[in-house]
Formats: structure tokens, C-alpha cells, sequence
């Protein structure tokens, strides 16, 4: 088991954004949260990677209680993410936001880096970052400004950068937001490879036909529940689900 | 050879002076590359002045090492203020760390021992010109280096996205208070060697003016490169002494060379080298390497 949540609850004000929320997201395999807008997904994440901090229920990673730590803490222990909308070092260069990623992999540089004529940062880090660039896509773009790229290179640079700390749990919120039909479905066979390789995903996304042609299973929330999880198959067909977030969907 | 010595004689005191807002400007830096915008380097320079001027006159702390502890002694001042005041970002942050420096002026002015509002006359003048240009070397040399090392990235990427920079697996608190601390202890290290080249202090020195003089150094010069700082520094020193023969238009010119930079070169001067390069570019038809 990669990640299991138990009760897990987080309120703002009066409102029970999460509200006693259980998960159990096996090894290996692409994980969809899906729901209407507002009911959760982001918030439940937020309090998973550590943006956010529980008022109650436990959070456990690869077996062990993780609850309440903080980012940073949550990354070196293996789990990484990318964040809705986009957050990419935008003043850095696609290759800095890569090596910034690998912050917790890298060797302290420091004292190093005060001796004349020497290179801080070690080949095997910068091989390694232009390798994820290479991954997504990315490697003839390495010294461009991330602000400069396009909106689906810098999504894509996200995840690269995420990748970069060698995480076992990756978490993607709304990676596809914004994204044509040619570069989701690249996007697809992305996260299929990474799976290959071992890795989790948690994937948080409104577009479907995405949802349904790469997870495993599916959690549907709604006004911060669970409110069904299954095959994609059976989340289709679930009279709950069709109610609360597939009409929803119709609407829109 | 001997026009020179009369030019270091004549002046060595705004050489010194130059040398030592460059020290300063350098200690805001480290604070302004990690995106955080602190005026408590007035404050932190207090410190270094006060303390090794005082080592020396009632203990007899030889020179170096009362200016080491001034230093030592600002920076530790720093731990647990950045501790409280790295809860706030911004203009909160500014305004908080700009009531630590009206704290410390005030306690200056009330304590017997720094001399009240008369402050300490008498300082021997003990810094050498090779005092100020080793440092600043010293210090300009070893930002420089860390700001290519694993410290400078974890740096700008807290300038750049905090949330996104702390998910990277870096403690942003623990590496906001490390910046705060470096630039207490280089302003602490210049304070104590400004006290030993004007021959008295007081509190005033200090004051809020300063620590915006401080600031307007090192955003003059720009803060993509440890030169900035250095330059704005330099230029903003010496250009009272260049701009004599204006006389009262001085003041005037001076606060437009100011207003140009700051309305034309956001970033500083020292992105001149870069708008050279990027036009150049430019003219060969070269936009995707700019």
C-alpha cells in the first residue's frame, strides 16, 4: 500500500472542506479523485502532500504515520506534486526549476562551491536533470526562462521538476487543464510509463474521457465525502456518481 | 605614484566609507535575493559598532576580535528575530523588522554605557582602508560562490514561489532565517568597522534613514548579481563628492540619477550588461538564444 488515509478531516471555519475521508491507494497504479468544483479534491491533497495541516484523522505513507508534517519533510520521504494552474519557477530556466527539484537527492555544495575554479553541482545531477527534460520533452528548452514557455511546456516542466526528487507518490492536480487532445494523450502515456517504472500517481482531473482511460481506480468526492470508488467501469455506472458529478459535468 | 597618495590621503576617508556601505548593501543582498524584504540591517550595524567599540575601549579587546564579536553578536540578535518576524512577508515583514531597528535606537538612547543620545566620541581610528577592501572582497567572493551552490537555487526559489519552493523538499524557514543571519553578521562586520573610521557614534547614525539608504544601495545596483549591490553602492557614495561643483542642484541630480534608475532599470544597473547583450541579439536576428 503506497498511501491509505483513515478520517481523514480538514474544516475552514464552519465549512468541512474533507470530511472523514478513508483511501487506500495501492503501489503502482494511476489513482483518479474526481468530483464537482468544490467538493474537496484540492483541499484533500493540500493536506496529503502537506500545504495543509489535518484537524483530524491520520495520513499514512508506505506504512508510516506521516500526519501534520510539512512539505518539505513529506518530499524527502518520497512524495512529490504538481500544483493546479501551474506553479513553475518563472524568472529560472527550465534546467534550474529541474535542479531545484532535485533539491533533496543533491549532496550539500556548499563549502565546495567556495573553492576557486570549481563547478558546484555535481554531473551526475546535472545529467539527471537534463534527462527529465529529455523525458517530457523539454531538452532543446533547457535555458529558456520557464515563464517564456508555452502553457503546456510549463505544465510539463511541473512534472518533470516533480520527478526530479525521485519521488515514490506523485501527486498531479489537474495536469491536463489546458491541454489539446494531442498533448493529453501524450500526457497519458507519461504517467502509463511512469507507472512501469514504479511509481503512484494521484490524479486530480476534470476531463473524463483522461480519467477514464488511465486509472486504475477512481475516488469520487462531493461536498468533501467520498461518495463512491471503484474500477472506472464501475464509477461510470454508479447512480450515485451519475447524479452528483457526471450531471453536473452535463451542465457545463 | 605620489598623486595617488595624495588622492588616498586626501580622501580616504570616502574610500573607507564606500568600502563600508558596500559591505552593507551586500548584507541586504542576501535578504533581497531570497525575496525577503528586511530593514533591520541599520539595527544589525548598531550592534557591530556599538559592541566592538565599546570591547575596545573598556576591555581592550584587541581590534579584529571585537569586530568578531560585534559580528557574532548581530548575527545571533538575528536567530530569534527572524524566528518571530518570518511569520510575515512583504511590506508586514519590512515594517516589522523596521520596529527592531527603532527598538534598538531607543534602548541606545536610554542605556549609560552606549552614551545615551550623546553617543561614544572619542573611537580610535582603527580601520585601515585594507581592512574594508579584504573584507569586501572576502564577502563579495563567498556570496558569489554561494549563490551558484544548492543555498542559491533553494534562494531564488523561495523568491520565486514559496509554496512550490517548500513541496521542492526545501525548509524555506530554516533557509529565510540562514539569509537573515548572513546578513546581520556582514552588517555587524561593517558597522564595527565604520565606528572605527568616523570616531564617534550615536544612536541617529542608525535611524530609519539608513536603513532605507541600505536598501536603495544594493535595488540601485540591482540584485540578480552580488555586483549590484557593489555598484549601487559605490555610485550612490561618491556621488555627493563627484557632484561639488553643482552645488545646490546636488541634491536635485542626484535624486534624478535615483528616479532614472529606478523608472528604466527596474532590476538595477547591473542589467545594463544585459540589455547590451539582448539587443545585440536582437540586431543579429538571434530572439530564440536572447
Amino acid at each position: 500500500m503506497s498511501l491509505e488515509t483513515l478520517a481523514l478531516t480538514k474544516r475552514f471555519g464552519g465549512v468541512i472542506a474533507v470530511n472523514a475521508v478513508d483511501l487506500g491507494i495501492a503501489s503502482r497504479q494511476v489513482f483518479g479523485l474526481i468530483g464537482p468544483n468544490g467538493a474537496g479534491k484540492t483541499t484533500l491533497i493540500n493536506v496529503i502532500a502537506g500545504q495543509l495541516r489535518p484537524d483530524g484523522g491520520t495520513v499514512r505513507f508506505e506504512g508510516e504515520d506521516v500526519t501534520g508534517l510539512e512539505a518539505h519533510q513529506l518530499t524527502r520521504r518520497g512524495i512529490a506534486r504538481t500544483f493546479q494552474g501551474g506553479r513553475v519557477f518563472k524568472g529560472l530556466t527550465a534546467y534550474e526549476n529541474v535542479l531545484i527539484g532535485r533539491h533533496t537527492r543533491m549532496r550539500s555544495d556548499v563549502l565546495a562551491a567556495l573553492v576557486p575554479f570549481r563547478t558546484p553541482s555535481e554531473n551526475v545531477d546535472r545529467d539527471h536533470a537534463h534527462a527529465l527534460l529529455e523525458r517530457v520533452g523539454l531538452r532543446q528548452r533547457a535555458t529558456t526562462l520557464a515563464g517564456e514557455l508555452a502553457y503546456g511546456d510549463q505544465r510539463r516542466l511541473e512534472i518533470a521538476r516533480a520527478l526530479a526528487s525521485e519521488p515514490r507518490l506523485l501527486v498531479l492536480d489537474e495536469p491536463a487543464a489546458g491541454l489539446n487532445a494531442t498533448e493529453s494523450d501524450r500526457l497519458r502515456e507519461l504517467m502509463r510509463a511512469l507507472v512501469g517504472d514504479g511509481l503512484t500517481i494521484i490524479l486530480i482531473e476534470h476531463n473524463v474521457r483522461l480519467v477514464m482511460g488511465t486509472c486504475e481506480r477512481v475516488a469520487v468526492l462531493n461536498f468533501g465525502r467520498k461518495i463512491a470508488e471503484g474500477s472506472p467501469s464501475e464509477i461510470q455506472a454508479d447512480p450515485v456518481v451519475r447524479e452528483a458529478y457526471l450531471g453536473a459535468e452535463d451542465a457545463a | 605614484m605620489d598623486a595617488l597618495r595624495d588622492f588616498l590621503s586626501a580622501y580616504s576617508t570616502t574610500i573607507a566609507i564606500v568600502g563600508v556601505n558596500a559591505l552593507l548593501a551586500l548584507s541586504v543582498w542576501v535578504t533581497l535575493y531570497a525575496g525577503q524584504l528586511t530593514l533591520g540591517n541599520a539595527a544589525f550595524m548598531a550592534v557591530g559598532a556599538y559592541v566592538s567599540a565599546l570591547l575596545g575601549r573598556y576591555l581592550d579587546v584587541p581590534f579584529p576580535l571585537a569586530l568578531a564579536i560585534g559580528a557574532v553578536g548581530s548575527g545571533a540578535l538575528a536567530a530569534p528575530l527572524g524566528l518571530t518576524v518570518f511569520r510575515l512577508r512583504g511590506v508586514y515583514l519590512a515594517i516589522a523588522t523596521l520596529a527592531f531597528g527603532e527598538v534598538v535606537r531607543v534602548v541606545l538612547l536610554a542605556t549609560p554605557i552606549t552614551g545615551k543620545g550623546q553617543g561614544l566620541n572619542g573611537i580610535p581610528p582603527k580601520t585601515e582602508l585594507w581592512h574594508v577592501y579584504l573584507t569586501l572582497a572576502v564577502v563579495a567572493y563567498v556570496l558569489w560562490r554561494v549563490q551558484g551552490s544548492i543555498v542559491g537555487r533553494a534562494w531564488a526559489a523561495i523568491r520565486e514561489d514559496e509554496l512550490a519552493a517548500a513541496s521542492q523538499g526545501i525548509p524555506v524557514r530554516r533557509y529565510k532565517l540562514a539569509a537573515f543571519a548572513i546578513g546581520a553578521l556582514v552588517a555587524g562586520w561593517a558597522g564595527g568597522l565604520s565606528a572605527h573610521v568616523t570616531f564617534s557614534i550615536d544612536p541617529n547614525d542608525f535611524a530609519f534613514t539608513k536603513a532605507v539608504q541600505i536598501l536603495v544601495f544594493a535595488v540601485v545596483g540591482g540584485v540578480p548579481s552580488v555586483l549590484g549591490p557593489i555598484f549601487g553602492a559605490t555610485l550612490l557614495t561618491s556621488l555627493p563628492e563627484l557632484l561639488r561643483p553643482l552645488k545646490d542642484a546636488r541634491d536635485i541630480f542626484q535624486g534624478l540619477v535615483l528616479l532614472g534608475v529606478i523608472v528604466y532599470l527596474p532590476r538595477g544597473l547591473v542589467t545594463l550588461a544585459q540589455l547590451r547583450r539582448t539587443r545585440r541579439l536582437q540586431q543579429i536576428g538571434a530572439t530564440d538564444v536572447a
